[in-house]
């Protein structure tokens, strides 16, 4: 039987797939013939950038992927990490960018919904989700980037449906949503960010993995039926930058049912556990498509199947668009050949379609047949293996951001309330507590740390002793400015916060975030991101399990500043020891942990501060570069705040990031019930720098003053300055430097400031 | 003693239910499928929180016709133990069993914190273990727990002693209903939690069985979970 060939493709149906003249004549040299009109649209889902990472793959194998608690690296699903007893993390972020800018709500809501597929297509129940969402500012702003007030609007109509989609999801479907972290920016303007994060577990022995096994065995289709939505969600919307008519694109955003995905998860899990599923892939990005080619191409087999067969919301759907479907809570699987009633039956209990539509093959071919007709013939590693890998060029920027622009003149003023006031109400120091609030964070009652509570959000793992923390981390504007340097902060935060949870760092999973890579510049910044977070992980020893890049993250031609976001796991030995970012105690000594070996010069401060969010939030700037990093000194302050919590010797931990030291003390009060801090310390600096810098490899831990001496010792061991500065009171919160007052109010108009502002900034006016 | 924790399509807090009763409290619990007819060898019943059948046309619609339902319905008015938390108040108000509706949030969006509650009476087997005023702390999470009734349903509640649970201040004070910090979701009267008049079928939008451990935030919940097992020990003990 031979290919229906019903029209000629012209040059221009191909461009009109996003195929370049050269991938269309790849396609033609893979073939031996012309592709038919359905062979053409699955070659063009599958070469999308974002299916087949085509422009990123070069840059992304230098990333770590190795380590001891590695079971499963990048490739399959999610990622698989070993954490003891017998039990798997699985885990990985996907960004869902384009469609939650196109529409909010439906566009955040299934890009929950395909990560939690992803998590438990590999038999991962999933127990936790974090979310890292970029937007535009939501009030009006200082300085030359600053959102005009029709962008403010649609940024809090983006905002505000971005976080009704997630809370519509996660709470649905049952799994809590713990933390990540939200960060306003008019370089997200037009172009909002939503990372999702999902967690899972899995007994190591009952792992499943995307790979088509034995000839002649059963493929079947799961879940919801087929319909129309989501046609080159994956080429046309995610691999394509937006300009005036985007609005268009709205009919290839899908639409999420998280009951249906609930009925799937319990289903899918219930049917594993026959034993009679030998593979399975969760029908995401190019739906049936990547999910057939994908198992055929892993496994070295073929697969066959019958559109006919395939359950369909309506009559009347093309091949084509079968094949293209992005509908959402659908899953592919391989049964054993002779047990597929075990597997129907599963799934008939739950009320879920079932149908088998195909079967292995040995011929290593995707058959696509349509009622008796042959509608597509490929060789299943063409589509899945062999798509275009480029090696883009790439052009460092003339004039970097910042490079030229002014840095900041240091204040001779002592007192700096006013200024640290304002940045508590900046949406992104804010509490995002009105955020939180929306998410149900305790669902499956494992939460320990919960989300606002500390730096990383902490579950436990029940039938265990054991807790997993989660950290997400990104700073788009030091990425901007920096984008080497960027990115390794993203990873050293990220570790960072695990660590101050009490958790040690063992492996991470990455989102990464950037413009159009046809421009050099946009390349540049890309390969100089990954150089960063490969050193990073390297030296911090978390490696990158997984993850997903994100292209063409430009509207009108203007990119989002370069924004990796990186995800850190850690293992908690003692769930009762995660720690908190609050106060517990009235009374209890504050100490500041400083691996920095060396002060910075005047220079450095002076740089570093202009890169603050203090500097763009107080003077409208966004300049010089991001604080200095040694990784040497991270590690030593990571591995100083997992001797400390082993020995249960700190009541709460927090590090210093945005902000600088004076938000971390106030945060640290703001969480508690009505402590806060009083602290004098010694510096050098001015008082503007000690106050706001973002220097990394520090943090601040509240603990019984009998215990300080011990946490001197053991900080000494890893050559950690730690540095009594004050005491947690029940009264006003001050900062004095060298004696002198830099800032001091009352703790709880403080607080209201910091707790309010997100939610006043969305009143209407 | 056993304890069934009903599972429809969309429950997703019935493994937490399970765990608390099964693990924390170290009683016998089986989960009950939506489809089962029977309920037989069940002393209490708890229909958990989740979103049964999507919660599709209203919040407990649906779940109500399950064929689980008739059999808990007979076993209410046997005069067993029945216990609906969050999206199980509301299955328990559509199936009758207990009087009022549940509307959307008076914000229109789905709230996840934790609240006080004072326990307003002790004559339940959900309270018996608890001092009359006493300050519960436990969490809420959900879209549509604005209780409502109509005037002469609310005077019956009271008269009768039927409204268990109340929001309140941490202090257990007075609070104004009309104040979102109290009475987070709107409720007529800051009602989070009543009884019917046998006293034996209870519906509370905050969940118990999410504050059953310290590490948690609080164990308040175990004060609910506790009065119904010490309400059946106390009737096997007086039947035997």
């Amino acid at each position: 039987m031979s290919v229906t060939q019903t029209t000629q493709i012209s040059p221009e149906v191909a461009a009109d797939h996003g195929l370049t003249p050269e991938e269309y004549a790849r396609i033609q040299k893979i073939l031996g013939r012309d592709p038919n009109i359905t062979e053409l649209g699955i070659f063009s889902v599958m070469w999308s950038e974002h299916c087949s990472y085509k422009s990123s793959r070069v840059h992304l194998r230098r990333l770590p992927t190795q380590g001891k608690h590695v079971v499963q690296g990048p490739g399959e699903n999610a990622g698989v990490v070993d954490i003891g007893d017998g039990l798997c993390a699985v885990f990985k972020m996907e960004s869902h960018n384009h469609p939650s800018f196109v529409e909010p709500f439906q566009g955040a809501a299934t890009g929950v919904g395909g990560i939690l597929r992803d998590i438990f297509t590999m038999g991962a129940r999933p127990i936790a989700v974090l979310d890292s969402l970029r937007f535009g500012p939501i009030v009006a702003e200082a300085g030359a980037g600053a959102a005009n007030a029709e962008d403010i609007a649609q940024n809090r109509r983006i905002f505000d449906g971005v976080i009704r989609g997630i809370s519509h999801y996660g709470n649905c479907f049952g799994v809590p949503t713990v933390g990540g972290e939200v960060v306003f920016d008019s370089s997200y303007s037009r172009n909002p960010l939503v990372n999702v994060l999902a967690l899972g577990i899995a007994r190591r022995d009952e792992l499943f993995f995307a790979k088509a096994r034995g000839v002649g065995n059963p493929v079947i289709y799961v879940g919801a039926k087929t319909g129309r939505d989501g046609i080159h969600g994956a080429s046309l919307l995610a691999s394509a930058e937006f300009n005036e008519q985007s609005q268009e694109k709205r009919p290839n955003v899908q639409v999420g049912d998280p009951f249906m995905e609930k009925l799937l998860l319990e289903a899918c899990l219930e049917a594993m556990r026959t034993g009679a599923v030998l593979a399975i892939q969760d029908m995401g990005a190019a739906g049936l498509t990547s999910s057939s080619s994908e198992m055929a191409s892993r496994g070295g087999m073929g697969i066959e199947i019958d559109l006919a067969r395939v359950p369909q919301r309506e009559t009347g759907i093309t091949p084509y668009e079968i094949m293209l479907s992005e509908s959402q809570e659908r899953m592919l699987l391989i049964a054993e050949r002779g047990r597929e009633a075990e597997v129907l039956q599963v799934f008939e209990k739950w009320g879920l379609d079932a149908v088998e539509i195909g079967q292995v093959t040995a011929d290593k071919k995707l058959r696509v047949l349509n009622r008796g007709v042959l509608e597509a013939e490929i060789a299943a590693d063409a589509i899945a293996e062999q798509g275009p890998v480029y090696e883009r060029p790439i052009a460092e920027p003339k004039a970097r951001r910042g490079g030229e622009l002014p840095l900041i003149e240091f204040s001779a003023r002592s007192i700096f309330t006013e200024n640290f006031r304002r940045l508590l109400a900046s949406p992104t120091i804010a509490s995002k507590e009105w955020i939180f609030g929306q998410y149900d964070y305790q669902v499956r009652t494992n939460t320990r740390v919960v989300p606002g509570g500390g730096d990383a959000a902490v579950v436990r793992i029940k039938g265990t002793r054991r807790a997993l923390a989660l950290s997400t981390d990104g700073n788009g504007r030091w990425c901007q400015l920096n984008p080497r340097l960027g990115a390794m902060h993203a990873v050293a935060e990220a570790a960072r916060n695990v660590a101050c949870s009490g958790a040690q760092p063992v492996a991470a999973t990455n989102c990464l975030n950037f413009g159009n890579p046809e421009k050099p510049e946009v390349m540049w910044q890309f390969r100089e991101a990954i150089d960063g977070i490969a050193e990073a992980c390297r030296e911090l020893e978390v490696p990158i399990t997984g993850g997903n890049v994100s292209f063409y993250n430009e509207t009108l031609g203007r990119a989002i500043a370069p924004t990796p976001i990186l995800g850190v796991l850690g293992i908690l030995e003692d769930a009762e020891r995660a720690l908190g970012m609050g106060f517990q105690q009235d009374g209890d000594a504050i100490v500041l942990l400083d691996a920095g070996q060396n002060p910075a010069t005047a220079e450095e401060l002076q740089r570093e501060l202009s890169s603050s969010e203090y500097a763009k939030v107080i003077h409208g700037m966004e300049s010089g570069q991001p604080p200095r990093l040694n990784l040497a000194e991270e590690k030593s302050l990571v591995n100083c705040l997992l001797a400390l919590a082993r020995e249960g010797l700190a009541a709460s931990a927090h590090d210093v990031s945005d902000g600088g030291l004076a938000v971390t003390l106030a945060e640290s009060g703001f969480v508690s019930e009505g402590l806060a801090a009083q602290v004098d310390l010694p510096t050098g600096a001015p008082f503007e720098a000690e106050l706001f810098s973002e220097r990394g490899a520090r943090a601040v831990i509240s603990a019984r003053p009998d215990f300080v001496s011990r946490i001197a010792e053991i900080a000494a061991q890893y050559a950690v300055r730690a540095e009594r500065i004050g005491r947690v009171t029940q009264g006003e919160f001050r900062i004095q430097l060298n004696g002198q007052m830099a800032i001091r109010g009352s703790s709880e108009s403080l607080r209201r400031v910091w707790k309010e502002a997100i939610q006043q900034a969305l009143q209407p006016e | 003693m056993k304890f069934g924790v009903v599972v429809f399509p969309g429950s997703n807090c019935d493994d937490d239910a399970y765990h608390a009763v099964g693990s924390v409290l170290g009683q016998p619990v089986e989960l009950l499928w939506h489809k089962s007819e029977q309920i037989s060898g069940c002393d209490a019943i708890i229909l958990p929180g989740g979103f049964a059948f999507g919660d599709y046309l209203r919040t407990g619609a649906l779940a109500r016709f399950s064929p689980v339902m008739q059999a808990v319905e007979r076993f209410a008015r046997r005069g067993g133990l029945v216990l609906g938390i969050c999206n199980g108040f509301q299955i328990l108000l559509e199936s009758g069993l207990l009087p009022g509706a549940m509307l959307r949030n008076q914000g229109l969006r789905f709230l996840c914190r934790q609240v006080h509650l004072r326990v307003e009476t002790t004559d339940t087997p959900f309270t018996s273990s608890a001092r009359e005023g006493q300050v519960l702390k436990m969490p809420i999470a959900h879209m549509a727990g604005n209780y409502f009734c109509d005037a002469p349903t609310l005077a019956e509640l009271e008269e009768n002693d039927q409204i268990i649970l109340r929001y309140t201040a941490a202090d257990g004070g007075t609070v104004d209903y009309s104040d979102p910090d109290a009475n987070p979701n709107g409720s007529i009267a800051g009602i989070a939690g009543i009884c019917n008049r046998e006293r034996n079928v209870l519906g509370m939008m905050p969940h118990p069985e999410r504050a059953i451990e310290a590490g948690l935030g609080s164990v308040d919940g175990l004060v609910i979970l506790n009065s119904m097992v010490q309400s059946l020990m106390q009737h096997s003990t007086a039947s035997a």
